[in-house]
């Protein structure tokens, strides 16, 4: 078996396979925790809170303005970071070709040029985003392995990626199967580390939204 | 220290692992380090010392929860990641669970992920507590003086009796006391005890103009819950049952919190919890219950002519969804109202929120913390400052005296009293006539 048959074979399966069951696991421990009801009359009625916590889970995207100037810069490095790999993933066009694929669903992608683009700024953000961690007391003082190794499994798919697009270093064959085996890597991971937050953040401002919906207290 | 403990990380672990349910385990399980929490910590803000990263005060009950109940506990015990608590650990932890955080729940606002970071710093605080590791200066001396006596300065059933009729007769004000039946009951802050009477003079003010049937309770008054910031879960429960019970035994439909933030947060939204069940009344902080009677007409106000600010206790706007009341009242009232920069649900704390003013060692800290709302005060330029909680007006009080401001600090309580505008006669002849106890009256025993 070639390493390119590995990676679209059983090694997918089997990274998948621990990311499904892994978040599961994740979030079942964390939703079959005993729950304690609250009895403190609400302000408002059931629908407000709901919508409450729908709300805040757009909301959240952005601080707000009273702490916007304190938080600016490493928020916008983040949301390039994030743009950048959701227009890789989702516009490039050979991820819409898996994802047609797998689902049959097909949309129009952006040109090379773009995605090219988009993976530089990525990467280069994702670069400014650890020299921040790296040099800012408060996040030196809260980073763990997680954070250093979840980073790294960002950093390779986007590096092999755009070795990938320009097949300098090495084969296509082989190219490919590395950029497959990397985000195979970080899906193995995902359930496990801060990744999840793909998940857990709908959850978290989900959750204080409706329960500070509840107080009819901002949210 | 709270209590001698034979083992104190064991009870602290206990206290953790009890408190932990779904919404405790998806905060802890959610952050990603961003440290945005950090920018929105006035102790953060002021010092620039990272250990004040609110996300970072739960470390302790973070690591219990990763080592004994979180999904991947056996890989976090096996491979090392979540070491056990030790005394060390929360000995170390001490300061930055009590002395640097005022539960002010900025932090819970920022928080991307939507991380209630205040609650967890109650959570951690119950277990600090169950080690013994409240600050005895004053917090805990006070919060084991509450647990036994339900006061915090020991005030018992008679001498607060004692001290209302007194209030009345001083205010020339009606008391009731101990009636049989009252739709209204309302509470008190130790803090207006010691400090703030005149508060409690406003308060029977301001019921009697309301007219319905109220009666302060000797059995069940004090609302304060120092408690509930020592983390003193058995405590605050003590306190929080005997309002209820002395609530419930005169049929109230209202229970009125006073002018103290955090009373308001317990008896509104955790009370029930305690209880165990719906409470059989609604609770409102008494600002609440003047803005609802100035928006139906019940009372009305003189217009005064002031340039004043108001500050909002965080319990009361962001944490407790009470942020347009005052505004109401200020705004009948016809106050020119200069709004400091974050005012409302952003607002910052005054410095002595979270039982931070009752500790003695965490005064620099506080004066650091203070300093922030000093120069938002200034900035507006107003003569009088507003609250509607008397901790915050103690600590506005006492800041205001060292920064040598020629402004007063005033309760929004004690202002529509001093303004109410008498009902008409032929309002009053709506009103039923009130029975008013003798001073003698048996006051009902204090809850076990």
């Amino acid at each position: 078996m070639t390493l390119l048959a590995f990676a679209r074979g059983p090694a997918l399966q089997a990274a998948t396979l621990i990311m499904i069951a892994g978040m599961f696991w994740r979030l079942a421990g964390i939703l079959l925790l005993r729950r304690r009801p609250a009895h403190a009359a609400a302000r408002h009625s059931l629908l407000v809170r709901l919508s409450g916590g729908a709300r805040t889970i757009i909301t959240r995207t952005i601080p707000r303005r009273n702490f916007w100037p304190r938080v600016a810069t490493g928020v916008s490095m983040s949301y390039v970071m994030h743009i950048g790999l959701f227009v890789i993933l989702f516009a490039g066009a050979p991820h819409i070709l898996v994802f047609h694929q797998i689902t049959g669903l097909s949309w129009p992608n952006l040109p090379k040029g773009v995605i090219v683009i988009a993976s530089a700024l990525t990467l280069a953000a994702l670069v400014a985003l650890l020299v921040r961690r790296l040099n800012n007391p408060v996040l030196r003082l809260l980073s763990n392995v997680d954070d250093y190794l979840s980073w790294l499994l960002v950093f390779l798919p986007i590096t092999t990626g755009i070795l990938l697009s320009g097949e300098t270093v090495a084969g296509y064959g082989t190219l490919l199967a590395l950029h497959i085996l990397s985000v195979e890597v970080l899906m193995i991971w995902l359930p496990f580390g801060k990744l999840m937050h793909v998940a857990l953040v709908f959850a978290g401002r989900g959750v204080i939204g409706f329960n500070f919906a509840r107080k009819g207290a901002a949210t | 220290m709270s209590t001698a403990q034979a083992d104190p990380v064991a009870k602290a672990m206990r206290s953790f692992i009890g408190d932990i349910g779904p919404t405790i385990a998806l905060a802890l399980e959610s952050c990603m380090h961003c440290g945005q929490c950090a920018e929105a910590c006035q102790y953060y803000v002021q010092t620039g010392d990272a250990r004040y990263t609110p996300i970072h005060k739960i470390e302790p009950l973070k690591q219990v929860y990763h080592r004994e109940v979180g999904p991947f506990a056996f890989a976090y015990k096996f491979f090392g990641m979540a070491p056990k608590l030790t005394t060390e650990k929360l000995t170390e932890w001490q300061d930055l669970i009590y002395d640097s955080c005022n539960m002010c729940g900025r932090c819970s606002l920022i928080c991307p992920m939507g991380i209630d970071i205040a609650d967890l710093v109650e959570q951690t605080r119950h277990g600090m507590y169950e080690a013994g590791l409240a600050p005895a200066d004053f917090l805990g001396v006070l919060a084991e003086k509450e647990h036994a006596s339900g006061s915090p300065f020991g005030l018992t059933s008679t001498q607060f009796q004692d001290l209302l009729h007194d209030i009345g007769r001083k205010y020339g004000v009606v008391m009731h006391v101990d009636e049989r039946q009252a739709d209204i009951v309302p509470t008190v802050s130790s803090i207006d005890v010691k400090t703030y009477p005149g508060s409690m003079a406003a308060i029977a003010k301001i019921l009697n103009h309301i007219g319905a049937p109220w009666s302060f309770r000797t059995d069940g008054f004090d609302a304060d819950n120092v408690s509930l910031t020592a983390g003193d879960r058995a405590g605050q429960n003590v306190i929080t049952q005997s309002i209820v019970k002395a609530a419930i035994a005169c049929g109230a439909k209202t229970l009125v919190m006073p002018e103290c933030g955090h009373s308001f947060t317990e008896m509104r939204w955790e009370a029930a919890n305690t209880y165990g069940k719906d409470l059989p009344f609604r609770v409102v902080q008494i600002t609440e219950l003047i803005a609802e009677n100035i928006s139906s007409g019940n009372i009305r106000v003189n217009q005064i002519t002031q340039n004043a600010t108001y500050h909002d206790a965080c319990q009361l706007s962001r944490r407790g969804g009470a942020t347009a009341a005052p505004r109401v009242i200020l705004a009948a009232l016809g106050v020119t109202l200069h709004e400091m920069e974050d005012a409302g649900d952003a607002n910052w704390c005054c410095g002595g929120g979270g039982g931070t003013a009752l500790i003695k060692r965490a005064q620099p800290l506080r004066d650091k913390a203070f300093a922030i709302k000093q120069k938002q005060v200034e900035a507006t330029g107003a003569d009088v400052i507003y609250t509607s909680c008397s901790g915050c007006r103690q600590t506005l009080d006492h800041g205001g005296k060292s920064a040598g401001w020629n402004k007063t600090v005033g309760s929004l309580l004690e202002l529509v009293a001093d303004n109410l505008i008498p009902r008409a006669r032929s309002d009053l002849s709506e009103i039923k006539p009130q029975i008013i106890p003798m001073p003698g009256n048996a006051p009902m025993p204090v809850a076990e």
